[in-house]
């Protein structure tokens, strides 16, 4: 347990010490920070009415004005971002960890077990995204959980292909035959040998694909079959900002720039992520 | 004296890290005369990419140069543009690397990558193919004119470090530096294409950098050896100097752990015990102090010069001193 | 008496037959070199023997018992007594681990719960000459010759009987080389161990082996104590390739009998002797297929051979 703190402490270190890393440990810190204490940081109920106050600009009372239905912008952009995480993380983390399994299973077990997995993830992958979350979300019904489903399945395929990879490269290698000179059994190989080898990679991918995860949660919910109203999303933000635009531009603000800042954090964190996972390049340092 | 064609003066470059200056070469001299084959010969970390990098202008950002020339036919290398650099690299100074699987662009045919080198040349393509064929016979390489059609996959590794070396060779360069061109390869090979590098050699009139570990192959094509160790030039001269009367003891103790050295099985081989200093942290004194079974206080303090020891022999040590052993 | 004995072992993938027939034997505490060019099969030798590469024909026989296509459980308890090393020193490391958990690895496979690792650890780096505080390193933070000397104390963990090692002084400076082989020559007489040592370094066979076998094309082409071979081999190819061998003095003007060309393609086997075409002393009786012939525990496998 030691040595994965202090590998971890390495990483966190390493991606600090690269200035785009660090914008992005800040920026990526701020958004999950706010999303936990989101209910002591916001100021009104972000689902509270007030019409007298509807289409406000910001001001003190309200950072970043009000909507059309006069609830406070700054308050839905901060549980937006919760909503926004909510969807993201177990999305993501599943995903990878579901990819992970298969795409290692396809790597090092029988051919034919190989060939089957594989196409199975073609055969996910040919279908369009957006299409396909349209089709479920017509089928059950617009919820957070139906977002992350989809998302989930949909991203499984590339994490599987990474996996299956860099097992294939792994199995080859001269550590890797040396633990089966000693008698390794295929868990063993697998789980200690080969997955923290992969797993960086993984890690890198799964930042990256975070926001592509956020914008994406956000384009359902501007379709209106993402996060059911009056919850707020940055989707939801961004759908209502766009018809009112001519009144006030606020809201489009409101709505698109935490997706912008969210998408630049987590890939400013990734890439500079891919720099340290890899023990050569930590070497050089 | 104007038979010299290389000559490094007092070549001193650092790498900057994170831990402070990496003093990779600490005052570097030795000539390369025309068309001599000259041996540089050390282990591990003794300097050897940093050198050839060097004088190829070749280097990773953080080199800092901190003295010294690099005179190729006269004017300095380090203060060259890069421009100029460009044109002496493989038209008067080629080299031939390691390791012959990664030198060849794999998607080309070996033909079309030996005519592309002849850029400079405004000969007409037909003349330029003729000229790789007879490079490629040159080396060594039977049936060349139909083998140019070929790719570098399709060749074994043997057969790819004859090609780098005919392609190194292409434009008569005045120097050729190859960094260890036979380590890769078998014995057997490695004896083929150092036998063919001689003659070749002797061909073309041009003079050889030979960089390799391997005493054996250095004792057998070089006119004249530089030994080196951890960035400095500890020994250097003629080779039946170096090899049979050694001036620097770690010259010596080298020659003594080549196991081709000792005739009859042995069950227990010579060694230098200890580790090269770390050189970001230079100890005082002698480099090779630590691991010297000869070292004295004098050897502790102060660093020796590398001084003439004889004729055409320069060593780097305190023993040599006849103030020491008197 | 012997440990490990090989006999007509075949290795093919696919039409390339990558071994032609091996047959080899080891007696306890023995060193048996294998020597030849790169492709001659040497490294798939060894890993057939140890179960890492297919063998579809011959026999592996280890103390006794078949070996060859049994399955991994009924090998692994065996594997305690078999140890292999690796070409590449820091390659053949786990990456992620470090040295003190990569050297007890045996013991945590072979199920060994009771052993108190760090203690064995400690013995282990001490063993191989290693600081105890090594243990908590990586292995990308040890030079060639340090990571050559853990691979040697795993090996050596659970004390087998023999031991397979593929190319053990690859990439390893002729200062450290020596420290390893006196290293190994110490453990061998201490322990009693058997090696099988894959090489291509004639130097280093000549000091380490009691035995050698020269492979061509997946053949053996001779074999015998390595005494006798260096003094008066029978066979042209090793001939050639004790010729080969540069030595460091400028004056050693030796005899070298030159190679012609390089080894043929394993698709594309010639008839008859399959060295003939190489072969500067062929003769017109080489176009027949040689047998293997002995006398004196000396082999080889040539119509025309030296003497």
């Amino acid at each position: 347990m030691e040595k994965s703190q202090s590998e971890i402490r390495i990483i966190i270190v390493g991606i600090a010490k690269n200035p785009l890393g660090f914008m992005g440990l800040v920026i990526v810190g701020a958004i999950v920070f706010s999303a936990i204490f989101a209910a002591w940081i916001v100021p009104y109920d972000p689902i509270e009415m007030n019409i007298r106050d509807r289409m406000q600009g910001p001001s003190w009372s309200h950072l970043l004005g009000t909507d059309q239905l006069g609830r406070d912008t700054f308050s839905r952009v901060i549980t937006g971002g919760q909503v926004a995480l909510k969807v993201a993380l177990p999305a993501v983390f599943g995903a990878m960890a579901i990819g992970l399994t298969l795409g290692m299973v396809a790597g090092y077990g029988p051919k034919w077990l190989d060939n089957f997995l594989m196409l199975l993830f073609d055969t996910i992958r040919s279908f369009p995204t957006v299409m396909f979350a349209l089709a479920v979300v017509a089928l059950v019904g617009p919820s957070l959980q139906t977002v992350v489903l989809v998302v989930m399945a949909t991203s499984i395929p590339t994490y599987g292909r990474v996996a299956r990879t860099q097992t294939l490269t792994l199995r080859n290698s001269e550590f890797i035959l040396a633990e089966r000179s000693m008698g390794a059994s295929m868990a063993r190989i697998l789980g200690v040998h080969m997955l923290p080898n992969i797993i960086g990679v993984l890690a890198v991918l799964a930042a990256m694909d975070i926001p592509t995860v956020i914008a994406l949660e956000a384009g359902l919910s501007f379709l209106g079959l993402g996060v059911k109203p009056p919850t707020p999303s940055w989707g939801a933000l961004l759908k209502d900002g766009y018809a009112l635009v001519r009144q006030t531009p606020w809201l489009v603000i409101g709505g698109g720039l935490p997706i912008i800042v969210a998408t630049l954090g987590f890939t400013f964190l990734g890439e500079s992520l891919r720099d340290v996972v890899d023990p050569k390049l930590r070497k050089n340092q | 004296m104007t038979d010299v064609l290389l000559e490094i003066d007092n070549l001193s470059v650092d790498y900057e890290t994170a831990r402070g200056d990496l003093k990779a070469l600490r005052n570097i001299s030795f000539d390369v005369r025309k068309a001599e084959i000259v041996g540089i010969v050390g282990e591990s970390g003794c300097g050897k990419s940093t050198l050839i990098s060097s004088i190829l202008r070749l280097i990773a950002p953080n080199t800092r140069f901190r003295s010294g020339e690099i005179r190729f036919d006269g004017s300095d290398l380090l203060k060259a543009t890069e421009r100029e650099m460009r044109a002496l690299r493989g038209d008067e100074i080629s080299i031939v690397f390691q390791d012959p699987m990664q030198t060849h662009n794999p998607v080309l045919s070996v033909g079309q990558q030996m005519i592309d080198i002849q850029h400079r040349s405004k000969a007409p393509k037909g003349e330029k193919r003729e000229k790789a064929a007879q490079m490629l016979a040159a080396v060594g390489i039977p049936d060349p004119e139909a083998r140019l059609d070929q790719f570098p996959h399709e060749f074994s590794g043997g057969m790819r470090q004859r090609i780098a070396i005919a392609m190194a060779l292409m434009s008569e360069p005045n120097l050729l530096i190859a960094d260890e061109p036979t380590t890769a390869l078998d014995a057997t090979l490695e004896v083929q294409i150092i036998e063919r590098l001689q003659e070749l050699q002797r061909e073309m009139d041009c003079a050889i950098l030979f960089i390799s570990h391997h005493l054996g192959v250095i004792a057998e094509l070089c006119d004249r050896v530089v030994v080196m160790y951890a960035g400095a030039v500890v020994e250097s001269g003629d080779v039946r100097k170096i090899f049979h009367e050694p001036k620097h003891p770690y010259t010596r103790r080298l020659i003594e752990c080549d196991p081709g050295h000792i005739k009859t099985r042995a069950r227990i081989l010579p060694t230098i015990p200890g580790e090269v200093p770390d050189l970001a942290n230079i100890p005082d004194g002698c480099i090779f102090r630590d691991r010297c079974n000869q070292a004295t206080e004098r050897c502790m303090a102060h660093v020796p010069p590398l001084e003439s020891v004889g004729e055409e022999h320069m060593a780097a040590c305190w023993l040599n001193h006849e103030e020491v052993t008197a | 008496m012997t440990l490990l004995s090989v006999d007509n072992l075949k290795t093919s993938y696919g039409p390339v037959n990558v071994l032609a027939g091996i047959s080899f034997d080891v007696a306890p505490g023995e060193t048996y070199a294998l020597v030849g060019e790169s492709g001659s099969g040497k490294t798939t030798v060894i890993r057939a023997i140890a179960g890492l590469a297919p063998a579809q024909e011959g026999s592996v026989k280890f103390d006794g018992q078949q070996i060859r296509g049994i399955p991994e459980r009924s090998l692994r308890p065996l594997r305690k007594d078999m140890a292999m090393m690796f070409q590449d020193p820091v390659g053949s490391l786990s990456p992620r681990m470090t040295i003190g958990k990569l050297i007890t690895e045996p013991y945590k496979i072979q199920g060994m719960r009771d052993r108190d690792l760090d203690a064995e650890a400690k013995r282990l780096l001490e063993m191989v000459n290693l600081p105890a505080h090594f243990a908590n390193r990586y292995p990308y933070q040890l030079s060639g010759g340090q990571a050559r000397r853990v691979g040697v104390a795993r090996a050596l963990a659970l004390e087998p009987k023999l031991i397979l090692a593929d190319e053990p002084t690859a990439g390893l400076d002729v200062s450290v080389q020596g420290e390893l082989l006196n290293l190994l020559n110490d453990l061998r007489e201490r322990l009693g161990l058997a090696m099988v040592i894959i090489t291509h370094n004639l130097s280093v066979v000549k000091h380490v082996a009691d035995r050698m076998g020269i492979m061509y094309l997946g053949r053996l082409v001779e074999e015998g104590t390595t005494e006798t071979i260096f003094e008066s081999p029978r066979h042209p190819y090793t001939r050639c390739l004790l010729s080969a061998n540069p030595e460091p003095d400028p004056d050693a003007r030796l005899e070298r009998i030159a190679l012609k060309g390089e080894p043929p393609s394993l698709l594309n086997r010639p008839t008859g002797c399959e060295f003939r075409e190489r072969c500067p002393f062929s003769q017109n009786i080489c176009t027949n297929t040689p047998a293997w012939e002995t006398s004196d525990g000396h082999g080889h496998r040539c119509l025309a051979p030296l003497t």
